[in-house]
């Protein structure tokens, strides 16, 4: 039957559906390959080999009982970031606060994933509670680039993304605060989308900042990016913030981009994100995608919004703000960690000795900024101000948004960088976060997927896609397009990683 | 002159609850000093009569019926607690000695 884990979802879907190959067989041929990179990889925290056997086998017997699949990818094997909560599988997020624990209830992801009929692997590896560019901030060690094992895979969801490049899942969930899921993408050679805020439940989410954050779909290909959206998104009564209203047409707008004509699709390319701290060969190969999209019938043009420029120290502001809020949770007493209580020392120094223990050094960096841009006589000058940032960027989306259907910029400025070279500069770090920050302040979609390699240094190029809000299918349809093209001399991008370890 | 001195840094761990170290302080106060230079960066925008956006969606509040619903029972809740006892939470005790 040929390797199973070279497939893409709906590969495997339509084989699993039309019983050329059981969900069992397909499960195993994951787990396998897993055993046999992940130990080089280091993807996955946690894989529940029994958990996803049983799930593959209900999906069989279904099947056999002559029931419809429950989904587009019922038996499709998915690999989890380790911060949606799961009932049967520890859930970490990266942190030596949350190390064993088995939260008692389940995400909304998580249980749409389980109706759905896909089978979770695993947990993977995360910069701790989502804090990161590298997935280099996990307690629990870091995650290779399949590209290149001594590169990062990016982060926070460098686990995700590895797990895709490696073929270790065909697809994956990631969050994204800052980026997370589509720089992760862009390095790896994966596709990765950022929904509009609200459009996926957050509910069973450990939460980093809770205005910025959003789960979202991995792939390898656009079109199972798509698939894997419609099955998480959509209206949750859970999540004060979720979108009361239908899911955009993400898959049919996948299908339609796959046709190969953007003709009357107005494409605006972002002027700001360009010129110093890019590396050469990502614009170059940005350039030719913008180049492709217009063969393709887009219609281009440049789009100047000047306050995406201080899109960086605005989320630097907001975010760590939030967190410091959200994290105050963790007080050692209903769940996690527990330090320093030996009978004598109050709560607030077992509070205190708990925190320094549990938490990494780019956690509590942030809660120490979030703390001081709340304080008063700061507030007004930092998180005050960072707000109105906000909303300036919002508007330049809006302007933007007024002369075209989407815009396309570098997903991230440069290529994977290697492992430790940017651990002790946290500035030289969040410029990961570039190009991928506006979408997060102003709540609108955006994805990424790949545009070929670097001509300096071989590794995967990320083109993002930003579209307004409730609009995500224009992004999709717009990857698609070019994903076809992209690939009609080379073969698939994903497909020219090395195999791990050769 | 910093942005930030050593001592506001260890005023915030103290704030935050973090017992940090002497080493991490002296680390911590050169990054936190970089950090903060870099984001001040936001006062350079001319923004007095912007409205702040605190969430891209447009929050209204919701109301629900005020009917029971299942949630988790006493010994979920207390699944994860670092200590339990008698069905509850065990804490350390909440005074301090000088209180």
């Amino acid at each position: 039957m040929g390797d199973l884990t070279r497939l893409t979802a709906a590969e495997l879907a339509a084989k699993v559906h039309a019983r050329e190959v059981t969900a069992v067989e397909v499960a195993q041929a994951h787990l396998d390959r897993i055993a046999a990179v992940d130990g080089r990889v280091h993807a996955f925290l946690h894989v529940d080999h029994e958990g996803a056997l049983a799930s593959a086998r209900a999906v069989d017997e279904a099947l056999d009982a002559g029931q419809a699949p429950a989904s587009p990818l019922a038996g499709v094997p998915l690999a989890l970031k380790d911060v949606f909560t799961t009932r049967d599988m520890p859930t970490t997020c990266g942190s030596k606060m949350l190390e064993g624990w088995v939260p008692p209830y389940d995400a909304t992801v998580t249980r749409r994933l389980r109706e759905a009929g896909v089978v979770i692997l695993g947990k993977t590896n995360m910069d701790e509670f989502a804090m990161g560019s590298s997935t280099e901030n996990s307690a629990y060690g870091p995650t290779r680039n399949p590209w290149d094992l001594d590169r990062i895979p990016g982060g926070s969801g460098g686990g995700s993304s590895a797990a895709l490049a490696a073929f270790e899942a065909p697809l994956a969930i990631g969050t994204d605060t800052g980026g997370s899921i589509r720089q992760p993408g862009a390095v790896t050679g994966t596709v990765g989308a950022k929904p509009t805020y609200g459009g996926v439940s957050r509910y069973g989410l450990v939460a980093f900042s809770s205005s910025l954050d959003q789960g979202g779909p991995c792939g390898r290909t656009v079109l199972d990016t798509a698939l894997l959206h419609e099955v998480i998104a959509g209206y949750d009564p859970l999540d004060s913030t979720s979108i009361d209203a239908p899911v955009p047409p993400v898959v049919a707008a996948a299908r339609e981009g796959a046709a190969g004509d953007l003709a009357g699709v107005r494409v605006g390319v972002v002027r700001e994100f360009a010129g110093e701290g890019y590396q050469p060969g990502v614009l170059a190969a940005f350039h030719a995608a913008v180049e492709q999209l217009r063969a393709l019938g887009a219609e281009v043009v440049e789009v100047s919004c000047p306050n995406f420029t201080y899109a960086l120290p605005a989320y630097y502001l907001i975010a760590p703000s939030e967190c410091s809020s959200n994290l105050a949770r963790f007080d050692a007493m209903r769940y996690g960690l527990r330090v320093g209580d030996d009978g004598s020392r109050s709560a607030e120094e077992v509070m205190a000795l708990t925190r320094e223990a549990g938490f990494g050094p780019e956690v509590k960096r942030r809660i120490m900024i979030g703390t001081y841009a709340l304080s008063s006589g700061y507030y007004d000058a930092y998180y005050g101000q960072a707000q109105k940032v906000r909303t300036l960027i919002s508007r330049d989306f809006a302007a933007a948004f007024e002369r075209v259907d989407v815009l396309v910029s570098p997903t991230t400025p440069t290529t994977a960088f290697r492992i430790g070279e940017r651990a002790d500069d946290p500035m030289a770090m969040y410029l990961s976060d570039l190009c991928t920050i506006p979408s997060n302040l102003a709540g609108n979609a955006s994805m990424s997927v790949p545009c070929g390699l670097a001509e300096e240094d071989g590794l995967p190029v990320g083109l993002q896609i930003m579209a307004p809000a409730m609009q995500d299918h224009r992004m999709y349809r717009v990857a698609a397009a070019y994903e076809v093209a992209r690939d009609a001399g080379a073969g698939r991008l994903s497909d020219r990683v090395p195999e791990v370890g050769a | 002159m910093p942005a930030i001195s050593r001592d506001e840094v260890a005023h915030l761990a103290r704030l935050a609850r973090l017992a940090v170290t002497d080493e991490e302080l002296d680390v911590f106060a050169g990054q936190l000093d970089v950090i903060l230079r870099s984001v001040a960066s936001v006062g350079e925008v001319a923004a007095d009569d912007i409205p702040p956006t605190s969430h891209a969606v447009p929050l209204t509040n919701v109301f629900r019926a005020d009917e029971v619903r299942p949630g988790l029972n006493q010994q979920q809740a207390l699944s994860g607690a670092p200590e339990a006892e008698d069905g509850r939470f065990r804490v350390p005790r909440i005074l301090g000695e000088e209180q």
